[in-house]
């Protein structure tokens, strides 16, 4: 309970007064390196957790895929499975689908990590003890939409050159004198509102997730503990209503995991085609 | 209170969740620049070496199945060839041997009766000739016989006729005697 909402105050809630959660849920208190631009907090540690954590899972399986190249023994384990499953849902689902097997491939590192990061990320915010997203302060989510912003300029600059900027600005088959509007609008469209959104979109579902959750259960925290008698039932719905929003979030985590590394494939196939 | 370049991470009453601080763009630039590394050097290379390589096993083996499949199919119908080819050879060795059978049995047929009927032959000469000696002999015997037959005939009637008779009856009993002897 003391970590699921660092903003709450136990002092307040030992009066018996309800505190809703703010957004200072989002800025715990500095653990480390306090003034240096490696400070450190909750959700930074956590991000940190997270990343070793992938770093672990992933370098067995990757010892396990090698292990299995090298000698030749090529019926996969139940754990080797479930590393092949993952990769190819990106590899497969996404990029191939998407791009192609050859260019799919070609920008595969970057979309495996951004699932992989936002889905870890993610998950956090039900993972009892940690109960925040590492994705639920705007440096993450910034980062990782700056790379797919910067990733599909580049894939339609190596595919088109400076024609690239001509045909998302200056889109063919549109009358000339119409381009006073449409420029403006395009420009805004793909070079700003593609990673702005791509940002908020992931950042905002995990704030709102989160601030959903510590709301039912500091809700049950003080009607089973502070509301006069027949008050306390109501503790039973605001817990039910939280195990059910857990059991969303989790949903929600594949889902902005999904549509972020969908989204950054679908811009850069876009950069790719011929016309836009 | 604004968000300067100073404050590393704004507490929570300047906090503009739009704004990133600092350290949160440093450290989420870090872990990203780590797990991309990490993905694109480690990951992917080994993931993809594994799944191409098990892509190359399996289409190997299935098209080294199908030429074994191939060569038993090329062997089994050898062998029924073969097989035929001995079954025809056989039938004709014993349709050879048949007839050679045949043709032994016949010859030693004709031989048998070539030789019986040369057998014959001899044995029908020799009778004859033995007859032809027989006959010769018996007439040498019967001239000299019928002679004594006649000087014994006439003597007797010389000295008594009533003997006559019977010296003819005691001639004919020591002819028949002497032709059972012989």
């Amino acid at each position: 309970m003391l970590l699921l909402s660092a903003g709450f105050n136990p002092v307040a809630a030992g009066e018996g007064e309800f505190t809703p959660p703010t957004i200072g849920e989002f800025y715990p208190e500095v653990i480390a390196f306090e003034g240096t631009p490696f400070e450190l907090n909750r959700i930074m540690l956590i991000r940190l957790l997270v990343t070793t954590l992938l770093v672990v899972l992933f370098t067995l399986w990757a010892n396990r895929f090698r292990k299995s190249t090298s000698t030749g023994q090529f019926v996969p384990g139940r754990f080797q499975m479930f590393g092949e499953m993952s990769l190819n849902f990106v590899r497969k689902s996404i990029a191939h689908e998407q791009l192609g097997e050859k260019d799919g491939d070609r920008f595969l590192p970057l979309l495996t990590t951004i699932f992989f990061i936002v889905l870890g990320m993610n998950i956090t915010g039900i993972v009892p003890g940690l109960n925040i997203s590492g994705t639920s302060v705007i440096g993450l989510p910034m980062i990782l939409a700056g790379a797919a912003y910067v990733t599909f300029i580049y894939a339609g600059m190596k595919a088109h050159g400076l024609k690239f900027f001509k045909n998302a600005l200056l889109p063919s088959g549109v009358p000339k004198a119409f381009y006073v509007l449409v420029t403006p609008i395009e420009f805004l469209s793909t070079f700003i509102l593609r990673p702005v959104t791509l940002a908020l979109r992931l950042m905002m579902n995990m704030i709102a997730g989160h601030l959903l959750l510590v709301l039912c259960f500091t809700a049950t925290h003080f009607f089973v503990l502070y509301a006069d008698g027949p008050f306390k039932a109501f503790g039973l719905l605001t817990f039910t209503f939280g195990f059910a929003f857990t059991l969303f979030e989790i949903l929600v985590a594949f889902l902005q995991a999904y549509v972020f590394t969908l989204l950054t494939t679908v811009y850069i196939q876009l950069s790719l085609a011929d016309e836009h | 209170m604004t968000i300067g370049i100073h404050e590393m991470m704004p507490t929570a009453a300047s906090a503009n969740p739009l704004l990133p601080a600092v350290a949160d763009i440093v450290w989420s630039a870090v872990v990203f620049a780590i797990l991309l590394v990490f993905f694109w050097v480690k990951v992917l290379p080994n993931f993809k070496a594994n799944i191409d390589a098990r892509t190359e096993a399996i289409e190997g083996r299935l098209a080294l199945a199908e030429k074994a499949q191939a060569e038993a199919a090329a062997k089994t119908a050898n062998i029924e060839a073969e097989q035929a080819e001995a079954r025809a050879e056989a039938a004709q060795i014993r349709e050879a041997a048949r007839a050679e059978g045949a043709a032994i049995l016949a010859e030693l047929k004709e031989q048998a009766s070539l030789e019986a009927a040369r057998m014959t032959e001899t044995a029908k000469k020799q009778i004859e000739s033995e007859r032809q000696a027989a006959i010769i002999s018996l007439r040498a015997e019967v001239g000299s016989l019928a002679l004594d037959l006649a000087s014994t005939v006439v003597q007797q009637n010389l000295k008594e006729d009533k003997n006559a008779s019977s010296m003819v009856a005691g001639f004919l009993a020591d002819l028949e005697k002497d032709s059972k002897k012989n």
